[in-house]
């Protein structure tokens, strides 16, 4: 904080106020109500509202259909960290490397990260037609690819269109990361060590370690909420809900199913999820990595 | 000097990665131009063909939504709309909140620190039916605010900017108090001028982030002249090449934000004044 500060005075309710405001009606009250559906259970038509205690979450955990969701999230979030990470690394590298052209090469890779999630899914969705789709025609030539009934397919489906756009964003952080590394440090690094690959390894990518769980925290929240866009328009949880997130099966149960108190126990659990992902990157990883 | 290791190999890679990204749209940008019966009949095509003007005005100007009660032109102009009111709202209410949180003596400073960036934890995604009970109660389903105010409840703006604000150095302050600024004197006068940079990115990342959504606006229109573009492409009609177009033309907004304004997008994201 600063040392100079203005002392309280009413005008600071004025400059609070419209984020407080919007917060307090557009996120806390809904939030309120996201527990209150959790906890209690309504009658068939909709009038009364009975305390369950956990029964909502019970369900859940019995549901098998959950528990597949809950791999398929951890599987893409893992696999959509790794592959946007790794690609994303290797460019900016690359970037960072040239001499000429390096701020040609930065717009013409950082665009896709502007479109949509539903668009990049959309757009995805032509190239794994049965009809037309180049890739889909490629892969079913080479081992007999078919998303509607292989669910390894309809993974690499959606690696494939979740990844495309990603690589931008991991691309853009690792530039800048790397732009951050003192030329000093670098050069002495140079004298000590022949080999640019294992200095890259042995120098270069430890001072990255910041960058590198930024990304994949925001990887983490891409794949868990951005996606929602790129399964509705892709494969729309098929082979029969093999492929939706988490987020995906919620807003279903809720809106097809109408099924609000076990929408909002799952968002809960999703609320957790995310709250011992924070916690664990500033506790554990935060105090474990080199800055510069 | 140091740098020129293996120079061709990195041209080499980043040309491959520049192809991965291109391509894709490319493919459906030339399909675009082209007949519905040749893409039926031969797939998508690498070279332009002629129907560009044709096919492009169709969409937006009479094929739009699945009832055609809406073109193209009117999705644009609610996704503008949408894409502005959220960047205006969530830009300004950020900056005034950061102000007080880095600026004010401000008594419970810790409590109202954890009120405003705990709702980072808790996206739209998470408590979309009840924020559209909500909606619904205070009769704001069908509407522009109905579409611009749940997806500015976001304090991610404000995270930016309360850093940006913690570099700026003391005296800054200091002075303007001696020359008998207000509260008031010292935003408007000092410190909006100041973070014109950071204000400017965070619009850029606010726009195209209104402009992205897509299950928020599916849930909060029923009628579909509050449709945008990107939950309107899922639902629009029409023969395969006026679906390429449309998805040409969607992109077109977002994207040419990004690359003309880049500059001040990276500045304001990493800070660097």
């Amino acid at each position: 904080m600063k040392k100079v500060q203005f002392k309280s005075n009413y005008s600071q309710y004025f400059f609070l106020a419209p984020q407080l405001g919007i917060l307090l009606i557009f996120l806390y009250w809904p939030i309120i109500q996201t527990f209150r559906d959790a906890f209690t259970m309504q009658d068939a038509f909709g009038f009364g509202r009975q305390f369950v205690w956990f029964d909502n979450f019970l369900f859940i955990f019995d549901d098998p259909a959950y528990l597949i969701a809950f791999k398929f999230t951890i599987i893409y979030s893992f696999v959509i960290t790794l592959v946007t990470g790794a690609i994303g690394l290797l460019l900016a590298v690359q970037a960072n490397n040239v001499m000429h052209g390096k701020s040609a090469y930065k717009t013409l890779l950082i665009w896709p990260y502007a479109i949509a999630p539903a668009v990049v899914g959309v757009m995805a969705n032509y190239f794994f037609s049965e009809r037309f789709g180049l890739l889909y025609h490629l892969f079913n030539d080479l081992w007999g690819f078919n998303w509607y009934e292989s669910v390894f397919d309809s993974y690499i489906y959606l690696i494939i269109a979740g990844s495309w756009k990603q690589i931008s964003a991991n691309f853009i952080f690792f530039l800048a990361g790397l732009q951050a590394i003192q030329q000093s440090v670098i050069e002495a690094s140079i004298i000590d060590c022949k080999s640019s690959f294992r200095r890259f390894w042995t120098i270069t990518f430890p001072l990255l370690m910041p960058t590198t769980f930024f990304l994949i925290i925001i990887n983490i929240t891409y794949a868990f909420f951005d996606t929602f866009g790129i399964i509705d328009t892709t494969t729309i949880g098929a082979p029969s809900g093999e492929t939706r997130t988490l987020v995906y099966k919620a807003y279903m149960d809720g809106f097809r199913g109408l099924d609000l108190g076990s929408a909002g126990a799952q968002s809960i659990m999703m609320m957790l999820i995310v709250l011992v992902i924070t916690i664990f990157q500033f506790r554990y990883i935060e105090g474990k990595i080199h800055y510069n | 000097m140091i740098r020129y290791f293996s120079s061709n190999f990195s041209h080499l890679i980043l040309l491959i990665g520049i192809f991965i990204m291109i391509i894709p749209v490319w493919l459906i940008f030339a399909s675009s131009t082209h007949t519905a019966s040749i893409i039926n009949t031969q797939g998508l095509q690498f070279f332009l063909g002629d129907k560009f003007l044709e096919n492009y005005t169709k969409v937006l100007l009479y094929e739009g939504g699945f009832f055609k009660e809406i073109t193209a032109l009117k999705m644009f102009l609610n996704s503008f709309l949408m894409a502005t009111g959220v960047a205006f709202v969530s830009v300004i209410s950020s900056l005034m909140t950061a102000y007080v949180l880095v600026y004010f003596r401000v008594k419970y400073a810790t409590l109202l620190f954890w009120i405003i960036f705990i709702t980072i934890l808790v996206p739209l995604e998470l408590r979309i039916f009840p924020t559209y009970s909500v909606m619904s109660t205070l009769n704001l389903v069908n509407s522009y605010w109905g579409l611009i105010i749940p997806i500015s409840a976001s304090a991610i703006a404000t995270l930016f900017f309360r850093q940006f604000y913690k570099t700026i150095p003391d005296e800054l302050l200091e002075s303007a108090k001696l020359d008998g600024a207000n509260t008031w004197r010292f935003f408007i006068d000092f410190l909006v001028p100041l973070s014109k940079t950071m204000i400017v990115a965070m619009f850029i990342f606010m726009f195209v982030f209104g402009y992205n959504q897509y299950l928020w606006p599916i849930l909060v229109t029923s009628s579909e002249q509050y449709w945008t573009v990107v939950m309107g492409l899922k639902m629009m009609s029409g023969s395969i090449v006026n679906k390429f177009a449309f998805v040409i033309m969607s992109m077109i907004p977002p994207v040419l934000i990004i690359i003309v304004l880049q500059k001040y997008f990276i500045k304001g994201i990493f800070q660097d004044k």
